[in-house]
């Protein structure tokens, strides 16, 4: 009877693997540096694609334009994933890939080729998305969504009627224009005269989409009150 | 190939690709700041008597224990902002100088219930303290130019923390450096003014590095250079 326990005592004092998982700590110093290899060892670990993609960045960072342009749209599907999986809507995913996108481009000195691309691309992906959330979040406390609203009541202060003189009416328009402040302008000028998307106007204007929207807003509401009471439609 | 919606922005972001060099690893730019540091400790040595400076450190453990708390802060500081400055850097880096301060904090508080011991030690007027305000203060202002220009070389995803803590490592470099020049034994004001040159240096890098990290610092990428896709 006693003989029968021997070898346990022994196999627990001889490697220790038989300690429950709390009592990792008291294993043998080997174990746990073999442990700590296994959790940092990437390269051994990693995919011929994260290979490739690694290889991909490398020659990215030599300026390789094909290869990068190759690698960037292999990285959408990857990057709409990642944030699909941290809860970003559906609707949102598109803005979080440019943000990824553009954190690639601006951060692609830093990427150490020996470690994971897709690793590196996921924490990038991951913080993006958590961004984009809080972003979303501190909006949706601020303002309501009501199409329906919008739709049903009639703009009092618009005469269908008057829409004769549109050229005296854009020339006030312009004037206007000029005094406004000169990033307001510039919204004005981007978002409504060039009639370009939100993120393209963000990218011509190195502004971020906040605060391009912020003064769009603004100039908006400096241009009506400028105008409030006026008829436009008159001369 | 199929057009997706990233065509014109993933064409534009190719046509900008320019070769870069690759970053040395962030210990490797944290000693290269501290080396700057160093030159700069080693000019104001020439200025300072460095065998009173030297006795004054030793006298009380409290006063070595500072100095060794103040410069081990900057060292971690500093190499936790490099790491910051990495997009895929974990947040958790940020507690590593966290012993130091403690250590630096504990000690220079220490100094001031030696007031009380050693009732003869000479204690700053408040006119004195002011010059370490200035002096910490103005010590900081290249100190921080120089960090901020080197962790804008890569891109930190957490610009706020990365800056702070850039911040941290800048004050707790020009409170190290002030030990050259400071006869007086830490007392309560002078602890209160050091603090507070440290909190003006941490807040002020926080408030600058949103702007020097923030999009509009980096150079534009002009993305109507690729072909536009149609619509």
């Amino acid at each position: 009877m006693t003989q029968g326990l021997q070898p346990n005592v022994i196999a627990l004092r001889a490697g220790g693997r038989l300690l429950p998982s709390a009592f990792a700590f008291m294993r043998t110093r080997k174990t746990r540096v073999t442990d700590a290899r296994m959790a940092r060892a990437e390269p051994q670990n990693r995919s011929a694609d994260d290979l490739r993609r690694s290889s991909q960045m490398a020659a990215a960072q030599a300026g390789d334009r094909a290869t990068y342009e190759a690698l960037l749209r292999d990285c959408v599907p990857l990057i709409r994933a990642f944030a699909a999986r941290q809860g970003v809507p559906a609707d949102h995913l598109d803005d979080v890939v440019q943000d990824v996108l553009l954190t690639i481009h601006r951060a692609r000195q830093t990427y150490d080729p020996t470690r994971s691309f897709t690793a590196w691309l996921r924490i990038i992906a991951e913080r993006r998305a958590i961004d984009l959330l809080r972003r979303f979040g501190r909006q949706r406390a601020r303002e309501i969504h009501s199409p329906l609203a919008f739709e049903s009541y009639a703009d009092d202060t618009l005469r269908p009627a008057h829409n004769g003189d549109d050229a005296g009416r854009s020339n006030r328009v312009k004037k206007a224009l000029t005094t406004l402040p000169e990033r307001q302008r510039e919204a004005i000028q981007v978002l409504v005269l060039e009639d370009r998307s939100l993120a393209e106007a963000a990218i011509a204007t190195r502004r971020t989409k906040g605060a391009l929207k912020v003064s769009l807003h603004r100039a908006l509401k400096a241009l009506r009150a400028k105008f409030a009471g006026k008829d436009l439609g008159k001369p | 190939m199929t057009s997706t919606p990233y065509d014109r922005l993933i064409r534009g972001l190719a046509a900008d690709l320019k070769p870069v060099r690759r970053l040395p690893s962030p210990v490797l730019r944290a000693f290269a700041w501290l080396a700057m540091v160093a030159a700069l400790a080693a000019g104001l040595a020439s200025f300072a008597d460095l065998t009173a400076v030297w006795e004054r450190i030793i006298a009380a453990p409290d006063m070595w224990l500072a100095v060794i708390g103040s410069t081990l802060t900057a060292v971690l500081a500093v190499i936790v902002a490099f790491e910051l400055s990495l997009p895929d850097a974990s947040r958790g880096w940020a507690v590593l100088p966290l012993p130091a301060v403690v250590l630096w904090i504990a000690a220079s508080g220490f100094g001031c219930l030696r007031g009380w011991i050693v009732p003869q030690s000479h204690v700053a007027a408040l006119g004195e303290a002011r010059d370490c305000l200035i002096f910490i203060v103005a010590l900081s202002v290249p100190l921080s130019a120089l960090l901020l220009l080197m962790l804008r070389r890569a891109f930190p995803l957490y610009p706020g923390m990365t800056a702070a803590i850039g911040g941290l490592a800048v004050a707790a470099a020009a409170a190290t450096l002030l030990n050259f020049f400071h006869p007086y034994d830490a007392a309560a004001t002078d602890l209160a003014v050091h603090a507070g040159a440290v909190a003006i240096v941490v807040v002020a890098n926080r408030a600058l590095g949103g702007r020097v990290f923030g999009p509009l610092a980096y150079a534009p990428i002009n993305v109507t250079e690729g072909e536009v896709a149609p619509n």
